[in-house]
């Protein structure tokens, strides 16, 4: 077992988990280090919201274990998993802001559940937050008059609002615009490194993934192929990281989700 | 095995495995009562006031229909007997024991049972309920125990409101319109209405509100997370507690009877 202040924050050993007949993951090894940007890259429906439900206690491995800060994620009961997540914020690939309340109401809700800040107070820390998102102005729209990626900034203003040693981050980026794409990027370092924050982002943006992140890690087919740091993939010779890499529609990686042969589908009469 | 009778154990079987997993839900429910009382009040207090406003208007129209219908067809029933005084007796009896709690636990089904699991089928669908168990809040405890709660509770207050307003009615009809003596209307009432009839009346708005708000919450949460889902849910919300209402209505009468 680990130290609770061990270099390594999130540990993942042997991970396998399947949906159905489905294997999503089959012996996946990954470490995160304690203040690093750390990417996990992949093609569309490889697990990788899956991966950080798995890390996150949502789901529970078949086999194998997470570990988050020296504790195994599935060994803990249900108010000691509660303990863990206060310490972890995550941006959601959808917002998932809560439509019952509006903006600002949102980023304080964690504030106004897990702390007693004086209303001055927390009105200053919302407020912040929602200005490093630019969206100070907006602090009395509701969900639905917002735009998707308004949406996934006032996401972001609430997953940091508690300040949280692990920030996950399920695709940040897709929905903004090159400006809040921009801002969104040199936040996600700044809140890194300013707090010594642990950031797993979740992408399938080479590209601004990239210029944000200490190490990536590409999966498919349940696995980790390639690791390292974004120069090292990028120089990497393999096949599988240069056809991700590089946006290529013919290589290792199947574009399809496994089907029956396409020919003979076309041709059998029976629907399937 | 003919088609039908598979067709039949397999509709049997599926409503038997409802019944067990409302039941688990419902023993889960309330075994978190207690805490969600104590600390989150507020969110309750809110919430009766959600569930109540929201089919008040429409329980107070149909009571007062009902109550003046009754007050048409209990004379014109009783007038066959030479019994039109006892005609506030037998509306306050209907009303107290049957068609207040009854027709109040349809409406409240229709209106605010259908707001409450459209409104939680949205949350799960939008991915809101583990939002808020990733900001390790309990979502059951935050967003379910407290609009159960607020139905139940709500429920009674909305029973009595129904019945109020339909002796009103049944009174405007019966005296003003029926020619009714008002002292007799009145006095019948009090003299034939036990308080056993009360409690009846009492103990089914309990029973049918528990009903409305538990198929109400159950069906939003586990409704399948999309639109189409999500409309499902509203609807078997107010098919299953209308039948249930129903039969349970039976069941209570026969024990108490
Ligand atoms: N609730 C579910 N039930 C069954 N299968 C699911 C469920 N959620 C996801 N899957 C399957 O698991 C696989 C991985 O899904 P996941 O959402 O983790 O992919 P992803 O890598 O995040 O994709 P994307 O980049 O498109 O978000 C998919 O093939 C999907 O069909
Ligand atoms: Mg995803």
């Amino acid at each position: 077992m680990l130290e609770a202040d061990s270099e390594i924050l999130v540990d993942i050993r042997g991970l396998s988990f399947s949906r159905g007949d489905r294997k999503i993951f089959d012996g996946l090894d990954m470490e995160i280090r304690r203040g690093e940007v750390a990417a996990i890259m992949g093609p569309s429906g490889t697990g990788k919201t899956t991966l950080l439900r798995l890390i996150t206690g949502q789901l529970v491995p078949d086999e194998g274990t997470v570990t988050l800060n020296g504790l195994v994620v599935k060994d803990q009961p249900r108010d000691k998993l509660f303990e863990m997540r206060r310490e972890i914020g995550m941006l959601f690939q959808q917002g998932a802001l809560l439509t019952d309340f509006d903006v600002y109401e949102n980023v304080a809700f964690p504030l106004r559940e897990h702390t007693n800040l004086s209303e001055r107070l927390l009105r200053r820390v919302v407020l912040t937050k929602l200005h490093a998102v630019g969206l100070r102005g907006a602090a009395r729209l509701y969900p639905s008059e917002l735009s998707g990626g308004m949406a996934r900034r006032v996401a972001l203003a609430r997953a940091i609002v508690m300040d949280p040693e692990l920030l996950i981050y399920d695709e940040p980026f897709s929905g903004l615009d090159p400006i809040s794409l921009g801002v969104v990027l040199r936040l996600i370092r700044q809140i890194n490194d300013a707090l010594g924050t642990t950031s797993i982002i979740v992408s399938h943006d080479v590209k601004e993934t990239a210029t944000v992140a200490d190490r990536s890690f590409l999966i498919s087919d349940g696995k980790v192929v390639a690791s390292g740091s974004p120069q090292q993939l990028r120089v990497d010779r393999s096949e599988f990281v240069r056809q991700f890499i590089l946006g290529l529609a013919d290589g290792p990686v199947p574009f399809h989700y496994p089907a029956p042969d396409y020919r003979e589908q076309l041709l059998s009469r029976e629907e399937s | 095995m003919t088609d039908w009778v598979r067709d039949l154990s397999f509709t049997a079987r599926g409503a038997l495995t409802t019944l067990g997993a409302t039941t688990l839900f419902l023993l889960d429910l309330v075994s978190r009562i207690p805490r969600v009382f104590v600390r989150r009040f507020g969110l309750v207090v809110a919430q009766i006031y959600n569930a109540g406003a929201l089919s008040l208007t429409i329980v107070m129209v149909s009571g007062f229909f009902v109550g003046m219908v009754l007050g048409l067809q209990g004379f014109d029933s009783l007038s066959r007997f030479d019994a039109e005084e006892s005609l506030g007796a037998v509306a306050a009896l209907s009303l107290f024991k049957e068609l207040g709690p009854v027709i109040t636990a349809l409406l409240f089904a229709g209106r605010a049972g259908t707001a409450i699991a459209s409104e939680i089928g949205l949350m799960r669908a939008t991915d809101q309920l583990v939002a808020m168990e990733m900001m390790a809040v309990d979502p059951v405890n935050r967003v379910i125990v407290p609009r159960f709660l607020g139905g139940i509770i709500a429920m009674p207050l909305l029973v009595a409101i129904f019945n109020g307003i339909g002796i009103t009615g049944t009174y405007l009809v019966g005296v003003s319109v029926m020619g009714v003596d008002s002292g007799v209307f009145w006095s019948q009432l009090h003299a034939n209405v036990d308080f056993a009839d009360v409690v009846e009346g009492i103990v089914k708005s309990l029973v049918f509100g528990g009903v409305a708000s538990l198929l109400a919450v159950y069906e939003g949460y586990t409704c399948i997370p999309s639109a189409e889902g999500v409309g499902r849910a509203t609807t078997r919300t107010v098919v299953s507690t209308a039948v249930s209402v129903l039969i349970l209505d039976y069941l209570i009468t026969s024990a108490l009877i």
